[in-house]
């Protein structure tokens, strides 16, 4: 006899549960099919035609999209690191201080994040132009800085809201000096947040087509330019690795500031 | 206390300055720009000094221009009721009938995808749209008729809607979530059937959660650059794309694309200006 028993409870699964999963199915499966693409031995063909390592060890050989890699990891690596000293202070200061005009500063953070990103790299370019400043490396920095901004002081904000503030003014009050008391007892508060924005921040400037290719200089091309131009040019299958190894990167960057926020949030509940 | 008054007075600027001068001369002075140059007719790179008038934005009267901006309104309606229509669903299992210990890993495993770079989510459904893709290839090994989709708005619309529907749910979620479910409880005790329990106690709760959902995944669609491009051809221009190659493209004019994209900050901000107002007056009422 079959070990099955005859009496098991009806599983009862929602409408919304089978529907919920249908979802999560629409939301992987273009990942899926790049990576069964990039595994792929014909890469034209939709058809399994048998396992093959080639298109990463093609990635690994192209030097294009490496120097392009390494210029979107360079401005992503200088944009973040500017945004996160600045926007922690921003935030800081917007908490601490009021003043005339504190409304509408607040407001602009929040604006990168509303206006579309074509109206902001056309607005940067114009401008740009009428300093007549070179385009560069640095300019998409400077420009990138501005999103980043937006990201770190709002995660900033957000935890310092929920700070106590007493301990703070108990170490002024023990003779920390406000610098000390900052460095000492705010800013290891703030750790966690300043992270979590940081690594959001730097998956948005790795991202970023539009803001780069109005911004950048003739001989600078960030991963999301040489992207564009191989989509546009053909369907090339270099891109089916190097999209692969892109998701596990970002996903893993996502998890990490996940992991950093929950942690800190366990470690106060406790 | 050994605090120097002149340090004192210094700390609010070394805070705020920085921040804020770079969001002045990269965001706000910009954007200012932006608005006067659309004022100006035939304007060349550099030059700032001819006389001002309309004649930008009376280009945008061209049907052409029109056609394309109606295009671009059509396909953000489009891509909003479709995410609501298939985010709701999502954001309510997983905040009211999911597993209690599993809703924020649910949560964070569905909008994962939102964080992959956006040029290769339109790469994937490219191979999954275009003629021999992955989509004709099961549907011809089921011998169904085959789909010609690629370079056409179902692409672009397939293509927004993925893009957008974490920024749904998410949203959504967070309005479910706090929903109060001793009210549910009371309509089910009263008589109420179960979608009548829905329109009348559920939706009216979540509604500024809904109007948020909406506003947001809409001026996302309506700037969305990247998806209408690679997915949709020649066929489906829309203003994001006619701002960009009005800059970049073979016979650049800045001025009507500084028009277009002025309109289309306005659009945007005052999108966000009546929703505030009217979840404003949502709150009021509650």
């Amino acid at each position: 006899m079959p070990p099955t028993s005859p009496k098991l409870p009806k599983l009862q699964i929602s409408w919304q549960a089978w529907f919920t999963g249908l979802m999560f199915s629409f939301m992987y499966l273009p990942i899926l099919v790049l990576a069964f693409y990039s595994v792929n031995e014909s890469a034209v063909s939709a058809q399994w035609t048998g396992f093959s390592l080639k298109w990463y060890a093609r990635f690994f050989h192209d030097g294009r999209i490496q120097q392009a890699l390494l210029d979107s990891l360079k401005v992503a690596l200088g944009s973040v690191s500017i945004a996160a000293v600045f926007g922690t202070l921003m935030a800081v200061g917007l908490s601490r201080y009021r003043f005339l005009g504190r409304d509408l500063y607040q407001n602009a953070v929040y604006l990168p994040l509303i206006i579309p990103d074509i109206s902001i790299a056309v607005a940067t370019l114009v401008f740009l132009a009428a300093i007549s400043m070179p385009l560069s490396m640095g300019t998409i920095v400077a420009s990138h800085v501005v999103f980043c901004l937006s990201y770190v002081s709002l995660a900033v904000s957000t935890r310092i809201n929920s700070l106590d503030r007493h301990l703070e003014e108990a170490a002024q009050d023990l003779g920390a000096t406000p610098f000390q008391s900052f460095r000492l007892v705010l800013l290891p508060q703030l750790f966690p947040a300043i992270v979590s924005g940081c690594l959001l921040a730097f998956v948005c400037s790795m991202d970023d087509f539009l803001i780069a290719s109005f911004t950048a200089g003739g001989g600078i091309n960030t991963l999301p330019m040489e992207i564009y131009s191989r989509i546009r040019t053909n369907l090339t299958p270099d891109l089916n690795a190097l999209s692969v190894l892109l998701i596990l990167a970002s996903a893993f960057a996502v998890l990490l500031a996940e992991f950093i926020r929950y942690r800190s949030e366990q470690k106060r509940a406790i | 206390m050994p605090r120097s008054s002149w340090t004192q007075r210094l700390e609010p600027y070394l805070m705020l300055a920085p921040a804020g001068v770079w969001l002045f001369l990269l965001l706000i002075l910009p954007t200012l720009m932006i608005f006067q140059i659309s004022l100006v007719p035939d304007i060349k790179p550099g030059d700032l000094v001819n006389p001002s008038s309309l004649g930008n934005y009376l280009e945008i009267f061209d049907p052409i221009v029109l056609w394309i901006v109606a295009r671009s309104i059509g396909l953000s309606i489009a891509t909003t009721v479709l995410c609501l229509l298939l985010g709701f669903p999502v954001a309510y299992w997983i905040a009211l009938l999911a597993p209690r210990r599993w809703q924020n890993l649910l949560l964070l495993a569905f909008v994962l995808p939102l964080w992959t770079s956006s040029l290769l989510r339109s790469y994937a459904w490219i191979s999954i749209l275009r003629p021999t893709g992955v989509l004709n290839t099961i549907l011809s090994f089921l011998h169904l008729p085959t789909l010609d989709l690629m370079n056409q708005l179902p692409a672009v619309l397939i293509g927004m809607t993925y893009s957008l529907l974490p920024y749904m749910v998410l949203i959504l979620y967070a309005s479910l979530e706090k929903l109060d479910r001793r009210l549910l409880e009371a309509a089910a005790d009263l008589g109420a059937k179960p979608l009548e329990a829905f329109l009348q106690v559920t939706v009216p709760q979540v509604l500024p959660g809904i109007a948020a959902g909406v506003l947001l995944v809409f001026i996302n669609a309506i700037g969305d650059f990247v998806n209408p491009e690679l997915l949709g051809g020649p066929s489906s221009m829309t203003a994001a794309r006619l701002v960009y190659s009005k800059f970049l493209g073979a016979s650049p004019d800045w001025g009507m694309g500084s028009a277009l994209s002025a309109l289309l900050i306005m659009f945007v901000t005052l999108s966000i200006v009546l929703l505030l107002k009217y979840g404003d007056k949502n709150a009021r009422t509650l």
